[in-house]
């Protein structure tokens, strides 16, 4: 306890890393406007945030489709190969079991597994493969130090520009911030 | 088409003008207010005093279903009514019931988000909370139904002494596979949908608690469009899988017994008619649950009537359904030739189980019929009373189906006549108290409407004014709200 107290008195003292910063905007219109000027000025690591998905927002951003549909696709080929090749394996090879005279390995009785299986692994892999891709969970974050921040789940629009992008600069990025007609302009401390 | 004063058109999104598209959200809702009013449901300290009356309730019924499952374990299967020729009783026919309400959760939440059915949004979230409630309820009866429910984990292939595998041409293991990922997909889809929603829990937190397990489930969402963007396509994927996968479950239920050769089984229209009768039953189970939830949590602007008026379409249409399949069953009973199948079908209308048969027609294909008329659609209390029919009748056709059948079959001297005993009763009750218990223990903590998807069909996401509109006009030609209000004004001068 006496530990942690003093760590936090430590790096209370020390000045704190830059994180970004931010801008708030109360509609979706003015953060659409916004984002295209924070591209259209040459950022790359920074981000809109949003309490629903807005829609334009990806082309006012200029950001990519994701390889997620790829990665989804591809797991369900594999569901269905390993459903396929479970059941011929186990009941036609390893343990051959012979039901009323019927054929070990017959198509048609196996497209349930199959089918099962495919949407198993594919459905599996758009969850973890979303949460992986997005770095979730990630329970700390410098955003969350703002207060502020935490409308962004209710009803505000925000930008948040990363000071690890190549063109951030406190004074030039804040003055950019600033003319987008957002308010509470700040820089956010890691 | 009538025409009604401009005031009544507003407030009464059940008038159907195809010049008008009715709004979603009824009321000056606003971001701000919609997260409110969902979020005051789970932030309030106490729930209303009819929640603990419920709760209290639903905790002893299941009290109930656990003792008596301890019960059947320590006894044996011989505490129900099964017996030859009917080895399937209660627990199947309950298995079967527990298994369909739950589509209509998916139906939502997959197949209208495919179709685009933005009205979705008010009411998936806990309709999918259905399904996953519904799926575990019917979870329980093939556990214990196998007698020996200790060694139900036969059922999966791992590599074992006995060195045998499950035998995968068998119904009872494609069944096991379905049902088995037809509920890991809902946990994950309802799960997901709820990460945004869990989040803005976690940021209107007050105490230190609610922000530390909320925030733990919310998993570190930030809102960020480039999750956003991740996040709806893996959205849209899951509802894509989810769809076909909905229709192959209650497909691979009939053919527990539309594989086996009873008479009264073995029918080629048993996969479709068990999917109608599933989303059949299931939408009259959420309307069930809607209709006290809107009223007790201040929901009427979000699950409006018009959401009502559309369910009781759907149970219109499926039930509809429903009744085709009744009816084409006799017909190919009959056009077969089959002696065995044609009495399969006469014993079941006129023979020891007509009863039932007539319960099942009544509440499946007559009571729906009241959904032609917009008086009927529109008024809560027959809504309310025809679903908790629609849904009488449905568990009693899966009684039918299963009873009639293996009661009377080839051998008349192997007939005999199925009596459920008080346990299978009370068993039945008691999973109806794990149903309520879960859905009142979701309404007190997690927000019971999906916040972000109804933010984000909201005129205001959609860029009012700016002449822009991505996603279809809201409004239509609605006055806006303001409007509105002098409209309401007026009337209450005059």
């Amino acid at each position: 306890m006496t530990q942690a107290a003093s760590t936090s008195q430590e790096s209370a003292d020390q000045p704190r890393a830059l994180w970004g910063c931010l801008v708030e905007f109360e509609t979706v219109e003015e953060l659409l406007a916004g984002a295209e000027k924070v591209r259209d000025a040459g950022y790359t690591k920074w981000d809109c945030h949003t309490p629903f998905p807005v829609h334009g927002l990806n082309d006012a951003m200029g950001i990519r489709p994701t390889r997620l549909p790829w990665l989804v696709f591809g797991a369900g080929v594999t569901g269905a190969a390993v459903g396929l090749a479970l059941q011929y394996w186990t009941n036609a090879v390893d343990y051959p079991l012979v039901i009323s005279g019927k054929p070990l390995f017959s198509l048609p009785a196996n497209i349930p597994v199959i089918f099962e299986l495919t949407i198993l692994f594919a459905a599996i892999t758009a969850f973890v493969g979303m949460l992986a891709l997005n770095n979730l969970p990630q329970w700390y974050h410098a955003l969350f130090h703002q207060p502020r921040f935490r409308r962004v789940t209710a009803d505000r629009f925000m930008i948040s520009v990363e000071a690890r992008d190549p063109k951030f600069d406190p004074a030039e990025t804040r003055a950019l911030l600033e003319s987008l007609g957002g308010s509470d302009v700040e820089l956010v401390e890691d | 088409m009538t025409t009604l004063p401009a005031h009544k058109m507003l407030l009464d999104t059940t008038h159907e003008d195809p010049t008008r598209r009715a709004p979603l959200v009824l009321g000056d809702h606003d971001f701000g207010s919609v997260t409110e009013t969902v979020c005051r449901i789970v932030e309030r300290p106490k729930p209303p005093r009819a929640w603990y009356v419920a709760f209290a309730v639903s905790v002893s019924l299941t009290g109930v279903l656990v003792g008596l499952i301890l019960y059947l374990f320590v006894t044996g299967v011989g505490v129900w009514g099964v017996n030859n020729p009917v080895g399937w009783g209660w627990a199947i026919v309950n298995f079967v019931f527990w298994v369909g309400i739950g589509h209509a959760g998916t139906l939502i939440s997959a197949i209208l988000f495919l179709f685009r059915q933005k009205w979705r949004t008010g009411i998936n979230r806990f309709a999918e909370a259905m399904t996953i409630f519904a799926v575990i309820c019917a979870g329980v009866w093939p556990g214990i139904h196998v007698g020996r429910a200790w060694l139900a984990y036969w059922l999966a292939p791992y590599p074992n002494q006995m060195q045998v595998w499950p035998n995968f041409r068998s119904p009872l293991v494609w069944d096991a596979v379905a049902v088995g990922t037809y509920f890991l997909v809902s946990l994950m889809f309802w799960y997901m949908g709820m990460i945004p929603d869990l989040a803005t829990i976690r940021d209107r937190a007050v105490t230190r608690i609610r922000q530390m397990v909320y925030g733990l489930l919310a998993l570190g969402w930030r809102g960020s469009n480039r999750q956003w963007l991740r996040y709806e396509r893996a959205y849209l994927l899951l509802a894509a899988l989810a769809t076909p996968l909905v229709l192959s479950v209650h497909s691979v239920v009939s053919f527990d017994f539309a594989v086996a050769q009873l008479p009264g089984w073995h029918t080629t229209i048993f996969p479709p008619y068990f999917v109608a009768g599933a989303i059949f039953s299931g939408f009259a189970m959420v309307m069930t649950l809607a209709i006290p939830a809107r009223q007790f949590f201040g929901l009427k602007d979000i699950i409006t009537m018009r959401h009502l008026e559309n369910i009781a379409k759907i149970i219109l249409v499926t039930g509809s359904m429903v009744g085709y399949g009744y009816g084409l069953e006799f017909f190919i009973a009959w056009y077969s030739g089959n002696s065995y199948e044609s009495f399969a079908f006469l014993n079941r209308a006129l023979g020891p189980y007509a009863w039932a048969y007539w319960i099942m027609v009544t509440c499946n294909v007559a009571v729906p019929q009241l959904f032609w008329f917009r008086k009927c659609r529109t008024n809560v209390w027959v809504l309310l009373g025809a679903c908790i029919l629609v849904n009488v009748g449905m568990w009693f056709e899966r009684f039918v189906i299963v009873v009639s059948s293996l009661s009377s079959d080839f051998l008349p001297s192997s007939w005999g006549y199925f009596s459920p005993t008080a346990v299978d009763i009370m068993m039945l009750v008691g999973s109806f108290g794990l149903f309520f218990t879960l859905f009142l223990l979701f309404l007190r903590y997690i927000p019971m409407v999906a916040m972000a998807e109804v933010k984000s069909v909201m005129p205001q996401a959609l860029m009012e004014g700016t002449g822009h509109r991505p996603l279809g006009d809201y409004w239509g030609d609605m006055p806006h709200p303001e409007q509105r209000h002098k409209a309401v004004d007026a009337e209450a001068r005059s």
